[in-house]
Formats: C-alpha cells, sequence, structure tokens
C-alpha cells in the first residue's frame, strides 16, 4: 500500500508536482455541495423543458428520472475516484492516471466545452431575464440583451480571478435561496399552502404522449439537462482542505438535492404551463419556473422566481468558470496545452490566464448561437464524459483493486453502476442522434482531429513518467 | 526506459497551438449550424386556416392558460402545431455508432501506448 493516506486528517491531500505556490485548499463540504448544485440547479430553471417538447410532459418526468438514474452512477463512480486523486482538472486528471494521456486531453476538452457552453447558456438566460424585468417595469420597445449577457460573463470572470473562497461563498449563497425558491413556489402552488393551482390530467388530456415512446427516448437529450455538471464537483479536489471527506459528501449530497429540485420542478410546471409552450424553450417558455410564478397571481413569488432564476443562472455561470478554468489550467501545467496556461496568480492563487483566456470563447456562443444548440454541444460533451467514467471505473478497479491504495469512499454493487451507466449513455446518444445526429457526429469528428493532433504532435512536448502524479503503487498488468 | 526529456515549445509554436484548437472548435460546432444541417427544427405539418382553440386541439383549460400567457389562437398556432420528425434511416444509425465506437477504439489505443510509456518511466520495467 502506498505510504501516502488521503484519508488522514494529518495529511489531507497532496500537492501534486511539488510546486511551490499552488492553488488555495480553504474549501469545505459546504462549497463542494455549493459548486455541484450551483452550476446544476439552474437546469430546473431552464432547459430541461426541452425534453417536454420531445416527447410530451410524462416523457419529461421518466426522463427525468433515469437521467438521475445515470447521474446516480456519475455521482457514485465519481465520488470513489475522485476521493483518492485530489488534483484540480477532476476527471481529466482521473483518466491521466488511469487511463492514458490522449484518453485525459480529450476528457479534459469535455469538461472545458460542457462548462463553457453551459456558462453561454446561463448569460443566455440572464440576457432573457433581464430583458423580462425591463418590460414588466413598462420599459416599452425590446430591450437589447447583448450588454447584459457580456457584463454577467466579464463580472463572474473577474471574481473567479480574484479567488475561489469568495467566488464559491458566493455561489453558496446564491444556490440555497435558488433552492428555497423552488419550494415555495411547490408549496405555494401545490394546495399545501393555500388554494392550489395545480391542474395536471386538464392540462395533459389529449397530450399525455404526442409522440409514442419514440418520444420518450428522445426527451432522455435533454433529461441530461435536469442534472448536468454534478460530476464538476471533482474540480475543487486541490481546493479542498479534506478532499477525502468533503468530496464524496458534498457531490452525493449534491445530487441527493437535485433529484428532489428536479422532480419538484417537473410536477410545477407541467401541472400550470401547456405542455406546447412549455416544451419550447425558445419561442415558448425560456425560464419555466418564472413563468408558472407569473400564472400564480402572487407578484411576491413572481419577484422570488425571478431572483430565483438570475441566482441559478449566475451560480451555474460562476461555477462553470471555476470548473472550465481548471480543467485548461491542468492540462496546460502538464504541457497538453501551452504551458502559459499553467501558471496560478502570485497574488489571488488562482487560474487567471485560463479563466481570461475562456472568457471570449463563451461571449462567442452566448452571443452567437441560439439556446437548444448551445445546451446540445454542453449535453454532447458531458455525455462523452459520462461514457468514459464506466471504462474508468472498470480500469481503475482492475489496475488498483480495493486493498491496494486507500479510498475515502467505495462505491457498493461494483460494476453496476458501470453497466447501468453505460447503458444509459447508449440510449442518450440515440436520443441525441434523433434530434442532433449532424452535430453529433460534427462533434465526434473534431475529437478524432484533435486526438490525432494531440497524438502525433502536441504530445511531444509531454515529459512522460513527470505526468503520473499521485503517490500509488505501480498498476496491476504494467 | 529511457528518461524522455521534452522539448521546449517556442512562444510562436505555442500560439499556433491555440489558434489550431481554437479554430478547430468554432469549426466544429458553428459549421453544422451555418450550413443549416443543426438540424432539431420543429415543422407545422397541416396549418390550420382562422384557429381557433378547438382547431388548435386546445381543451377549454388549456386555452384559459394560453389566455393567461398573452397567447391568441393565431399567435400560439405556430408554437402549438409544430413537431418534431422522428423518422431515421437504419444506414445513418449504424454509421453514428461506428463512428462513436471508432473514436473511442483509437483513443484507448493510443492512449494505452502513451500510458506504457508512462508507468515504464515513472515504475521502471
Amino acid at each position: 500500500m502506498s505510504d501516502v493516506d488521503i484519508t488522514s486528517k494529518t495529511m489531507d491531500g497532496m500537492g501534486p508536482h511539488g510546486t511551490k505556490v499552488g492553488l488555495l485548499r480553504v474549501l469545505g463540504p459546504a462549497h463542494v455541495w455549493a459548486l455541484g448544485v450551483g452550476i446544476v440547479l439552474v437546469g430546473e430553471y431552464m432547459g430541461w423543458n426541452f425534453a417536454v417538447g420531445k416527447g410530451g410532459a410524462y416523457a419529461a418526468l421518466i426522463a427525468c428520472w433515469f437521467a438521475g438514474i445515470l447521474y446516480t452512477c456519475v455521482a457514485m463512480i465519481d465520488s470513489e475516484v475522485t476521493s483518492t486523486v485530489a488534483s484540480a482538472g477532476g476527471q481529466y486528471t482521473q483518466a491521466k492516471h488511469i487511463i492514458g494521456p490522449l484518453m485525459a486531453f480529450n476528457v479534459g476538452l469535455y469538461l472545458v466545452f460542457a462548462y463553457t457552453m453551459l456558462e453561454a447558456a446561463n448569460a443566455i438566460t440572464a440576457g432573457y431575464l433581464f430583458s423580462v424585468v425591463a418590460t414588466m417595469s413598462g420599459h416599452e420597445a425590446a430591450l437589447d440583451q447583448q450588454p447584459f449577457i457580456i457584463l454577467v460573463i466579464m463580472f463572474l470572470a473577474w471574481l473567479n480571478y480574484r479567488g475561489v473562497l469568495a467566488t464559491l461563498t458566493f455561489n453558496l449563497v446564491i444556490t440555497a435561496i435558488a433552492f428555497v425558491a423552488i419550494l415555495v413556489l411547490f408549496v405555494s402552488t401545490s394546495g399545501i399552502l393555500g388554494g392550489g393551482i395545480m391542474q395536471h390530467a386538464a392540462l395533459f388530456e389529449g397530450h399525455e404522449m404526442p409522440y409514442g415512446w419514440i418520444g420518450v427516448l428522445a426527451s432522455m437529450h435533454f433529461g441530461l439537462w435536469y442534472y448536468l455538471g454534478i460530476e464538476g464537483t471533482t474540480q475543487a479536489a486541490e481546493e479542498v482542505r479534506s478532499p477525502a471527506r468533503a468530496l464524496p459528501f458534498g457531490t452525493l449530497a449534491g445530487i441527493m438535492t437535485l433529484l428532489i429540485a428536479a422532480t419538484l420542478t417537473w410536477y410545477i410546471c407541467t401541472g400550470v404551463l401547456p405542455y406546447e409552450f412549455l416544451g419550447d424553450g425558445v419561442n415558448g417558455s425560456v425560464a419555466p419556473l418564472f413563468d408558472t410564478a407569473r400564472l400564480s397571481g402572487s407578484m411576491g413569488l413572481v419577484w422570488l422566481l425571478g431572483f430565483g432564476t438570475l441566482f441559478a443562472t449566475l451560480a451555474s455561470a460562476n461555477g462553470c468558470i471555476n470548473d472550465a478554468s481548471r480543467a485548461w489550467f491542468a492540462m496546460g501545467r502538464d504541457k497538453y496545452l501551452p504551458g502559459w496556461f499553467g501558471a496560478v496568480h502570485p497574488k489571488y492563487r488562482t487560474p487567471y490566464r485560463s479563466i481570461v483566456f475562456l472568457v471570449p470563447i463563451a461571449l462567442i456562443f452566448a452571443l452567437k448561437a441560439p439556446l437548444d444548440q448551445v445546451i446540445t454541444f454542453s449535453i454532447l460533451s458531458g455525455l462523452l464524459g459520462y461514457t468514459f467514467m464506466p471504462l474508468n471505473i472498470i480500469m481503475f478497479r482492475k489496475k488498483w483493486p480495493l486493498n491496494s491504495i486507500k479510498r475515502g469512499y467505495e462505491h457498493p454493487f461494483h460494476p453496476l453502476p458501470a453497466v447501468t451507466l453505460l447503458a444509459l449513455c447508449a440510449i442518450t446518444f440515440f436520443a441525441v442522434f434523433l434530434g442532433y445526429g449532424t452535430q453529433l457526429v460534427a462533434m465526434i469528428g473534431f475529437y478524432i482531429v484533435v486526438s490525432l493532433w494531440f497524438h502525433f504532435w502536441r504530445y511531444r512536448f509531454v515529459n512522460r513518467g513527470a505526468q503520473f502524479t499521485m503517490p500509488w503503487p505501480k498498476p496491476k498488468g504494467y | 526506459m529511457a528518461h524522455y526529456v521534452a522539448p521546449k515549445q517556442g512562444k510562436a509554436s505555442q500560439l499556433i497551438d491555440v489558434i489550431v484548437l481554437v479554430v478547430l472548435t468554432l469549426g466544429a460546432l458553428f459549421v453544422p449550424l451555418k450550413l443549416g444541417l443543426a438540424g432539431a427544427a420543429k415543422a407545422v405539418e397541416t396549418p390550420v386556416t382562422d384557429p381557433t382553440w378547438e382547431a388548435l386541439g386546445q381543451t377549454p383549460v388549456q386555452a384559459a392558460q394560453y389566455e393567461a400567457l398573452g397567447y391568441t389562437p393565431a399567435s400560439a398556432h405556430d408554437l402549438i402545431l409544430a413537431r418534431f420528425d422522428y423518422s431515421f434511416s437504419v444506414g445513418a444509425l449504424v454509421a453514428m455508432v461506428a463512428i462513436i465506437v471508432l473514436y473511442y477504439v483509437l483513443v484507448l489505443r493510443f492512449s494505452d501506448v502513451e500510458y506504457r510509456e508512462v508507468i515504464s518511466e515513472k515504475f521502471g520495467k
């Protein structure tokens, strides 16, 4: 067994590369929860409702729960691996130590694109919200949303530049408010407090399964949006005080929170909004919880859910900047990307060059691409990453069986979660193929080209043995 | 294994690498959009002239919710009647599966070659 114990209370983690100036270890389990839930909770405030459009309300509920199973597998697998790999980069660093450099390079790109596209989607929603508030406040002409989109991304990038503790403490507060707003809307509209306004049976009448079972399959595409990003908790691995305890706790508490929030969101919105309106997130309901509050007749709820939507988008964009920059930084530090990106700010101790570099990329997509396409780009990158995870955990258990290194968490029923995850990923690939097959093929084509570029060109700048920074014994079979 | 010493990369070369990656990224994501191949578009197959809520297939309860949202039958026409087309060819499905499998096989094979070098240098034979 390795002589370095990640579960130790006196040595909580390890400093990869032995750098003197590293990222600050200041975060606790609540910050990990806030990072995971903060990124994802916006999925209940916008985007998930495309699943209703793809197959109807029941299809969206089935997709919600099957995607919930998929992400529960992701959280279990991730918690085990990351409780031993306490290093920035999350799944990227896991892939580097378990499968190999090219897989790691691909996983790093999945992470960067999934989070950067999610950040762009959040900024689009925030811009829309500002325009609605302007209209409600009596502004007559259509409000130009672009300055608000730019402002949101720039402000959050600045916050990330200045320091991780302030960034994630900010996330903790606004995520908690956004989550409470969903609970308040539920108790206010479901009949628990006062008269309820739910009309599920009447609104579903004649539209129960508008596309039949193929619609249920198609809904899985956007079903992922309820939870996409929970795996981002691992990005904070190098900045938490006790990774072996905080990462599994924060991640698993996060997925439980999201399962509750997703189901409540489906129940609230489908009981108030007609399915065609709810299911069109571009021309119909951009922000379904906010639209539900508008129909509740309570101005208090309208303001609460307005702020809830705004806070959810800000928290998500904030977490996405945090995660995408850590993945980009980690690849730069390993020379998978130009080493210039691997720098840590001497004063704020943040990966500041990576943060700044990704700002214009997010802006291009937020300003130039429609919301459903941006969401699809994010989902596709996420899906490729989830397909990697079963391979990762199977190889991890094979190369380092349970007693060979000490784990902070061991997930049960292995390999059942891995097999389940792989099967659900296959179904979701088919769902994406049903509507967005061209993008899927274009994106895979992109990853094939960059993989060849990495293997035959870029990898020459990477030191070989130095990439393996974990204090683990030699893997079995090598 | 002999210790591999990576060459130092010049600034211009680093810049070119970044540009290549950014161009490939933007190309992969924007080319399908610009060529109109992005898909997932909904279409109204049988439009209704002079639409009413009944003609659009809406019950009184559903119509009331649309009116509360500020819609009329005319303004809700496309929103209500637009449908996805989920028809597909088996050939296209097989091609997609083949591309995904090819991609993962390629990545896993090349990764394994690289990983063996890493382990060999780190731990010795």
